[in-house]
């Protein structure tokens, strides 16, 4: 069937924990997102199999449009009136992370883009080895046999430079006989992705031990990466080796009229295309059960040749998330950065068992307001984590290529440089159920400014009812549908955020705003520490004008007045006098969340 | 959220369990199908190539790689013993004479002339693979393993810690919500799988690590203890590695929760049997949760037990549920009704409930999310 001729489309994500699905048709002003039902993934006992769950959320989409798209188990094609769908798609990321190990030469160097590169592609990298890692030849081949991974990517040696030092890492690898973690009939995959002059020693080194898969160098000449080929032969083989063991989805494959695609790759997608479209910097998080995937697009400043160049980047936190991977958020940002933000006092033995509650039983949701808190408390950690994470490896690369200098080839510094200017971000998106079903929309904006910390203006958006997923994928289908329906009900606007980008001293007044709104003004001051709501609705813009103090940086330097337009959304402009990096006072910790809250009406009042 | 049911633990008083017994690498299968075989007997075993250790030939005799064949004394797949010069440079003069030598016993597994290494491979290493429940051979794999299988009694647990042991299942303290102290564990329980109550804790396992049981089986656990048990925090949970002494299987959660009734009366009624356990557990696809396995003696007559098997089918009026999540995490009760629209919680979330009532006549009001069923 033709773009043009699907009327109604049905599109689901399995998630970690639940499978989503929404339904979108073709109405007089173009195409809306109608409904949308949800269902408990199935991809645990008794049923094992993730087309269960897809087939619940249809059952519910089903009962609340009353529109018949079942037959039994059968998805009724074509849509006809009253029933049926013209196309099925799905994104899937039910089929659990991917255990990388990668290895590189020079441990700052290739074994760092091979880093770099597995992680860009969605990997949990369980170790880097490298031919100057300090640990003796047989620790090595030990610990490539006992951590077995899915895949190895081997990567080292710039094009015509060392061989011997990259077939020495395949000789460890051969050496150690590895196997993988699924599946003990298949051979270990390895891409090599390193020196082109040593394929041929590499290729006879692992030929018996591994199945190889040779592909473009990641780090052809010291200046310049080349992920993209490496990464995409990761992701093929992910697809192949680890999503394919996810119960029932040889089955979901059969069902769809477009390809399966992984959640991070759509969801990528229609950020790169809002971010190009509108020539905006945005910086998209999708927190979802196990993982949480953040996106970026930045215009890069001007170089030599005048020009910037766009560069989009991804990253995949593949054990940070708000249901299986809870606990994980827990181990690795620690209890007491969770504590910072729960404004109440709790026992910690008390909020360790709820955490691990969670993650044994993932698909259970906060009733009391008190578990929304703690939830949300997680969450800003998971995403702070994550975008740490994102920064860590959105280094400044100049689309696939970055030039360095050799000098700058030997400083660390310049080799973590991220090119995530938050000054310079225009939009902040968030997805993901905690997030998009924030009982508040004030909350999720909390949660967002808390965890990502903005700096000077910046607008704030969620994903509605977390369809971004759907979307990516159908925007590989139906382009013009996917933006439509993003337009008209995917994003919600939250309001845009002034703040403090300096330390301000405590008590002390940050700065002035002015709001000019259609002709009327409005002023007000913030102090340090301090959080204002202005309201102003949707679809509403206005004039603001900052004027620090004169030790207080709003994003043009210490004491310097800023002017820009901002936009208003469901929650309004928040000014934010709290300064840069966020600190929360621990003696009085609950007391000043609690009136950070209800600066913004965050919570309700009666608990 | 009109479906609501999460992990599917299962319990059941007597079923089938089969279990795939395979090597890690091809090797030796000890058992003909048809045998009866023991937990303990070892069904398969195979040699694990031995540690590689390398020498780097090229750089201690100060030769380039492409010249290596001349120096070396010995050929790939030649034995060595440790300390055995392995190549050699041959001087005019003697005294200048280089040698590089085997760090280890082993074979001489590969020559390098694009590095210049040699690997030396270690005496292989053997391992066994034990039957793990008793039971009848009823596959054979060559070369790769059996499947066993047997009629048993067979109980999931939500969470555990430590692979696999076996064992004579002793139930210790009063009931399903006791809690057990360390002085309640006696020397006798060594090598045996102990039925707790709702709740074990750390000083627990001190002492019955120090008497030498296999495994603990309990309602809950805090995490508090589990990281000091563990020395680190529990993050991802993937767990079945864990060299720990006892085992630990969690059959409810985290906290103080006492045992479901029907998991504790089943464990009861098997108690002076030969059971098997596993704490591997893994939430996330390919789901696999901690067990207990209580094989049917063979020729024994078995006692009868409570006829009861978790189903986790979709919610109905009546269903026995278990609230999952606070309030009231843990209370059993009973679906009341299941009101067709979303309403708002306390936290203003609106999501699909489901009332349940409490055997006291109390009914809440929560998140169908937050319910399991227990029974059927």
């Amino acid at each position: 069937m033709k773009p043009e001729d699907l009327k109604v489309i049905v599109a689901t994500d399995c998630g970690s924990t639940t499978t989503k699905a929404i339904l979108i048709e073709r109405q007089a002003e173009g195409y809306r997102q109608t409904f949308r039902g949800e269902a408990p993934t199935t991809v645990e006992a008794p049923f094992e199999d993730v087309t269960r769950g897809v087939l619940n959320s249809l059952a519910e989409l089903e009962e609340l449009s009353g529109r018949r798209i079942l037959d039994g188990e059968r998805i009724i094609t074509p849509a006809r009136p009253g029933e049926g769908v013209d196309i099925y798609i799905t994104t899937s990321s039910a089929g659990g992370g991917l255990q990388m190990m990668v290895a590189g030469v020079v441990k700052s160097m290739t074994a760092e883009s091979a880093q770099r590169a597995a992680l860009g592609a969605g990997a949990i990298v369980m170790d880097v080895l490298a031919s100057n890692d300090q640990r003796a030849p047989h620790e090595k081949i030990e610990r490539i046999r006992t951590l077995r991974p899915d895949m190895v990517l081997l990567s080292g040696g710039t094009d015509g430079g060392t061989v011997r030092h990259v077939v020495e890492l395949a000789e460890f690898l051969a050496a150690a006989k590895p196997r993988p973690r699924l599946g003990s009939s298949f051979k270990l995959p390895v891409v090599y992705a390193g020196n082109r002059d040593a394929r041929e020693d590499v290729r006879s080194v692992l030929a018996e031990e591994a199945e190889l898969h040779i592909t473009e160098n990641l780090r052809p000449v010291l200046e310049r990466e080349n992920l993209g080929p490496a990464r995409d032969e990761i992701h093929d083989l992910f697809l192949k080796h680890v999503m394919a063991q996810a119960p029932g989805y040889k089955k979901l494959m059969s069902w769809v009229g477009a390809e399966i695609m992984p959640p991070p790759a759509a969801v990528g997608n229609i950020i790169q295309r809002i971010a190009r479209e509108q020539g905006l910097n945005i910086v998209g998080v999708d927190i979802g059960g196990a993982t949480t995937d953040i996106f970026s697009d930045f215009q890069t400043p001007a170089g030599e040749d005048g020009l910037g160049e766009r560069v989009f980047h991804r990253s995949v936190s593949a054990n940070l998330g708000m249901s299986y991977s809870v606990s994980n958020v827990l181990a690795e940002a620690g209890i007491e950065n969770i504590l910072r933000w729960v404004p109440f006092d709790i026992d910690e033995a008390d909020l360790r068992d709820r955490i691990k509650n969670k993650m044994i039983r993932p698909t259970t949701v906060p009733h009391l307001l008190e578990e929304l808190k703690i939830e949300q408390a997680i969450a800003r950690e998971a995403l702070r984590l994550a975008f740490v994470q994102h920064k860590l490896l959105a280094v400044g690369l100049k689309g696939i290529q970055r030039g360095r200098t050799i000098s700058e080839s030997f400083d660390e510094t310049m080799a973590g440089q991220t090119v995530i200017n938050m000054r310079a971000l225009d939009l902040l998106v968030g997805s993901g159920g905690v997030l998009s079903h924030a009982p508040r929309r004030s909350q999720a904006m909390m949660m967002l400014i808390d965890a990502f910390q903005p700096e000077g203006v910046t607008r704030l958006a969620v994903d509605s009812i977390f369809m971004m997923p759907h979307l990516g994928v159908l925007a590989q289908v139906h382009a013009t549908a996917a933006a439509e329906v993003f337009e008209r009900d995917c994003l919600i606007n939250l309001g845009t955020c002034v703040s403090c980008v300096s330390k301000p001293k405590a008590g002390r007044e940050c700065f002035e705003y002015r709001l000019t709104v259609g002709g009327r003004r409005r002023e007000g001051s913030v102090s340090a520490g301090e959080l204002v709501l202005e309201p102003l609705g949707v679809g509403e813009t206005a004039a603001v004008s900052v004027r620090p103090a004169r030790s207080v940086d709003v994003g043009a330097g210490r004491g310097r007045a800023i002017e820009a337009e901002v936009v208003g959304g469901v929650v309004g402009v928040v000014f934010d006098g709290r300064g840069r990096p966020l600190v929360i006072p621990q003696n009085n910790r609950s007391e000043i969340l609690t009136r950070w809250a209800a600066a913004l009406d965050a919570y309700p009042a009666r608990f | 959220m009109a479906h609501a049911y999460t992990p599917g633990l299962r319990i059941s008083e007597r079923t089938t369990v089969r279990k795939e017994r395979l090597l890690p690498i091809a090797g030796e299968v000890l058992v003909e199908k048809g045998a009866r075989v023991r937990a303990d007997d070892v069904v398969a075993k195979a040699e694990l190539p031995g540690g590689v250790s390398t020498v780097n030939v090229v750089n201690q005799l100060a030769i380039a790689p492409e010249d290596l064949g001349r120096y070396m004394l010995k050929k790939e797949g030649d034995a060595v013993s440790r300390d055995e010069v392995i190549a050699e440079t041959r001087p005019l003069i003697k005294w200048f004479r280089s040698v590089a030598r085997s760090p280890i016993d082993g074979t001489i597994e590969t020559v390098s002339r694009v590095t210049g290494q040699v690997m030396v491979r270690g005496t292989p290493q053997a391992v066994d693979v034990r039957a793990y429940i008793d039971g009848t051979v009823v596959e054979v794999q060559p070369n790769e393993g059996v499947t066993i299988e047997a009629a048993a009694a067979f109980i999931q647990g939500i969470l555990g810690v430590g692979g696999e042991v076996y064992g004579e299942l002793v139930v210790v303290g009063s009931g399903p919500d006791a809690v057990v102290g360390p002085d309640d564990l006696g020397d006798d329980l060594a090598g045996k799988i102990a039925v707790a109550g709702a709740l074990v804790t750390s000083e627990v396992c001190e002492r019955a690590a120090e008497i030498g049981v296999a495994a603990l089986v309990c309602g809950g656990f805090h995490d508090s203890d589990l990281r000091r048990l563990l020395g680190y925090d529990l993050g991802v949970a993937i767990t079945g590695h864990e060299d720990i002494r006892p085992i630990l299987i969690m059959t409810e959660g985290f906290g103080r929760i006492a045992m479901a009734e029907g998991t504790y009366e089943l464990l009861t009624c098997r108690a002076g049997q030969c059971a098997s356990a596993n704490g591997a557990t893994q939430i996330r696809a390919g789901v696999l949760r901690p067990e207990i396995i209580i094989p049917v003696a063979e020729g024994a007559e078995q006692p009868a037990g409570p006829a009861r098997a978790i189903s986790a089918t979709g919610l109905t009026v009546g269903s026995p549920v278990r609230i999952i999540r606070e309030p009231g995490f843990g209370r059993l009760g009973a679906v009341k009704e299941l009101p067709p629209g979303v309403e708002a919680v306390e936290c203003e979330s609106k999501v699909r409930v489901v009332v349940v009532e409490f055997p006291d006549g109390e009914s809440v009001t929560v998140p169908r999310a937050n319910v399991e069923v227990i029974e059927s």
